[in-house]
């Protein structure tokens, strides 16, 4: 027969109902789109909007001196030192972490996989619970600690070992699947050549895991600077020394301040608004890459 | 420089991947390392690398132990399956790497790298990719690139992990002639991991089977391939026909063929196995040649030069292989469904094997 001439139409065909059974109808979809959009609309963009509203409601001067206030200064360089101790420290540990689950057959190895997920688990306010049954003076290490006149609860350390510990899992389980993936040949490869340990790793494993990585600790950062529960718990909220932004914002706004309360608030949505925007630049470069890699 | 493995153990968990294995690679020479997946001729490989630690038994380079050698300090040249190739750093940095990343006492200067890049990329022939990255390589290619990064660290040893594996039958033919002939020019020690019997008696000087975790024959090629040890090793290297034959006095008898036997000459009546290649079964169209077996044809193929029949003879339940030359063939007049008289020209006899003979 002469199938090349009835092979155009009914491939037409074909296409055409193929087209007409996976597609959903237009008024369904339009009303997909819109209840998405309206949905964040309502819940994202809205309250987004009365924060920057609120906090410049009595001007650009008021904000300016809600921002300056000495408690205010002293909040912020709080959350940046508390950041600046606990993102390293996650790297580090996540790092050295998915190392271990992706390179290494060992027992237990499950069990790690699990505990790392417990901070997500765990209600922030139990966090700072058991932090300070640990540190606080009736607690276990309390009698130790002020024998030596070391101060963790209600100090620094405290906060920052709460917020390390909240943030534990983002490093960790953003490289361990993207090291497993990759396994371990590159590294052997590098170790026959002659690299030590050291160089392959620094040559070798991270320039692989260096997009991952940069995801990370932007997730960690953000959750790190807006972490409040737990540093509530264990802070004392001592106002110009323990308080962190979030908490900050708090006092603000229970002493019913609340251009105060939204202009510090702004700040810490800026923040976050910057963070956001790093972490699309990372994923888009990453999309980028992995596309030229597959030609 | 000389390889020697000396009563080398190897477990993972239950699984014993190598067993008690010892063997000597000379100076020189290139060997390749044959078994079916699970023969544990890849963790012997790795071990030899350094890339495992084996259980117990010891590793020497030239005599010297080298046991607990670290990877980097072995200078072996590693070639992976998958080329392993560093994704991140183009084809230049690739090869460069092992001689960028000595200690600065001895790491040759720019220059020096630069032109020793340049000779190997013209060794593997692709000095036009230095500047390409290795996505942007045929499979083929990328295989060459991984071999001149190995050599450019200048390996005493230099081995290969079924390094034509991932490769497509044509590429794989090419590359393993190549790879011979680079071997010829450069006569460094190789080692070469293979589970493709063709690929391990063309390409190398000696040839060590393996099989769950023991080495079950060690020779020159032809060797291994007109005298295999067992039948294990029969079977492996290519397509054989088992007769079930009756051996007495130094004689196996598969119904009015006789077939000379003399290690077996002390056994009086006791059961046997004939082992054949189907190229080395006489094929006639009559029965004036004493000694052969009536069977019928069952099927022709024709395979380029040879054709291939599947005969049936009255005994056996199962179909005999055979092969000849389609000159051969037409001479005979043979045809599909017709008659015909075969005789084992070559064979060897085994004592039936209860480990074989359930597997």
């Amino acid at each position: 027969m002469s199938s090349s001439i009835t092979a155009v139409p009914a491939e037409a065909v074909r296409s055409a109902r193929w087209r007409r059974a996976t597609e959903e109808p237009v008024w369904l979809k339009r009303s997909l789109i819109g209840l998405a959009l309206a949905f964040l609309g309502l819940f994202l963009v809205l309250p987004l909007l009365v924060v920057l509203y609120s906090a410049f409601s009595q001007g650009l001067h008021a904000w300016a001196m809600a921002v300056t206030e000495p408690d205010a200064l002293a909040a912020i360089r709080l959350t940046l030192l508390v950041v600046a101790i606990a993102v390293p420290a996650n790297l580090v540990f996540g790092v050295a972490t998915a190392w271990a689950v992706a390179k290494f057959e060992f027992r237990g190895k499950s069990v790690l996989i699990s505990i790392i997920d417990m901070p997500f688990a765990i209600s922030p306010v139990v966090v700072g619970l058991i932090f300070v049954v640990m540190f606080g003076s009736q607690g276990w290490l309390g009698p130790w600690l002020s024998a030596h006149d070391l101060k963790v609860l209600y100090a620094v350390p405290g906060i920052v070992i709460v917020v390390v510990f909240g943030t534990l899992p983002f490093i960790a389980r953003e490289l361990i699947p993207l090291m497993q993936q990759q396994g371990k040949e590159e590294e052997e490869a590098s170790l026959t050549l002659g690299a030590s340990g050291w160089k392959t790793f620094w040559y070798v494993t991270l320039p692989n895991i260096k997009w991952g990585l940069i995801y990370g600790v932007i997730l960690c950062n953000a959750r790190a600077m807006g972490e409040f529960g737990a540093v509530a718990v264990v802070s004392g909220r001592i106002r110009g020394e323990t308080n962190t932004l979030p908490l900050h914002i708090e006092v603000l706004y229970n002493e019913y301040q609340f251009t105060a309360a939204f202009a510090v608030s702004s700040l810490l949505t800026g923040l976050a608004l910057i963070t956001i925007v790093i972490k699309s630049l990372v994923e888009w470069h990453d999309e980028r890459r992995a596309r030229r890699a597959a030609h | 420089m000389s390889i020697e493995i000396d009563h080398v153990n190897k477990r993972f968990g239950d699984f014993t991947a190598i067993d008690n294995v010892s063997l000597t690679f000379n100076d020189g020479e290139l060997t390749a390392l044959l078994g079916p997946s699970g023969s544990g001729k890849t963790t012997l490989l790795r071990v030899i690398a350094g890339l495992e630690q084996p259980d117990n038994g010891r590793i020497r380079f030239h005599g010297e132990d080298a046991t607990d050698l670290h990877v980097s300090k072995r200078s072996v040249g590693f070639v992976f399956q998958h080329y392993a190739l560093f994704k991140h750093m183009s084809v230049f940095e690739n090869v460069a790497y092992g001689l960028r990343v000595k200690p600065r006492g001895q790491r040759p200067d720019k220059a020096v790298i630069r032109d020793k890049v340049m000779t190997l990329l013209s060794l593997v022939q692709l000095d036009w990719t230095a500047h390409r990255y290795p996505h942007q390589l045929s499979g083929g290619q990328r295989q060459r690139i991984a071999l001149a990064r190995a050599l450019a660290v200048e390996p005493k040893v230099l081995l290969l992990d079924e390094p034509f594996g991932a490769l497509d039958a044509k590429v794989r033919a090419e590359l393993r002639r190549w790879l011979r002939r680079l071997h010829d020019d450069i006569h460094v020690t190789s080692v070469f991991v293979t589970h493709d019997q063709e690929e391990a008696l063309e390409v190398s000087d000696r040839v060590v089977v393996m099989n769950q975790g023991r080495v079950e024959q060690d020779g020159a090629p032809e060797r291994i391939y007109d005298y295999p040890a067992n039948p294990f090793v029969y079977r492996f290297l290519g397509n054989v026909n088992l007769f079930h034959a009756r051996i007495h006095n130094g004689v196996a008898r598969i119904g009015d063929v006789a077939l000379e036997a003399p290690e077996f000459a002390g056994y009086r009546d006791a059961p046997g196995e004939a082992y054949v290649r189907p190229h080395d079964i006489e094929v006639f169209a009559d029965r004036h040649h004493s000694g052969a077996l009536h069977a019928r044809i069952e099927l022709v193929s024709r395979v380029g030069p040879t054709v291939r029949l599947e005969l049936r003879t009255d005994e056996s339940a199962h179909v005999v292989h055979a092969e000849l030359s389609r000159h051969r063939f037409q001479e005979l007049g043979l045809v599909q469904g017709g008659e015909a008289w075969i005789r084992p020209a070559h064979s060897r006899v085994f004592l039936p094997d209860t480990e074989l003979a359930a597997g």
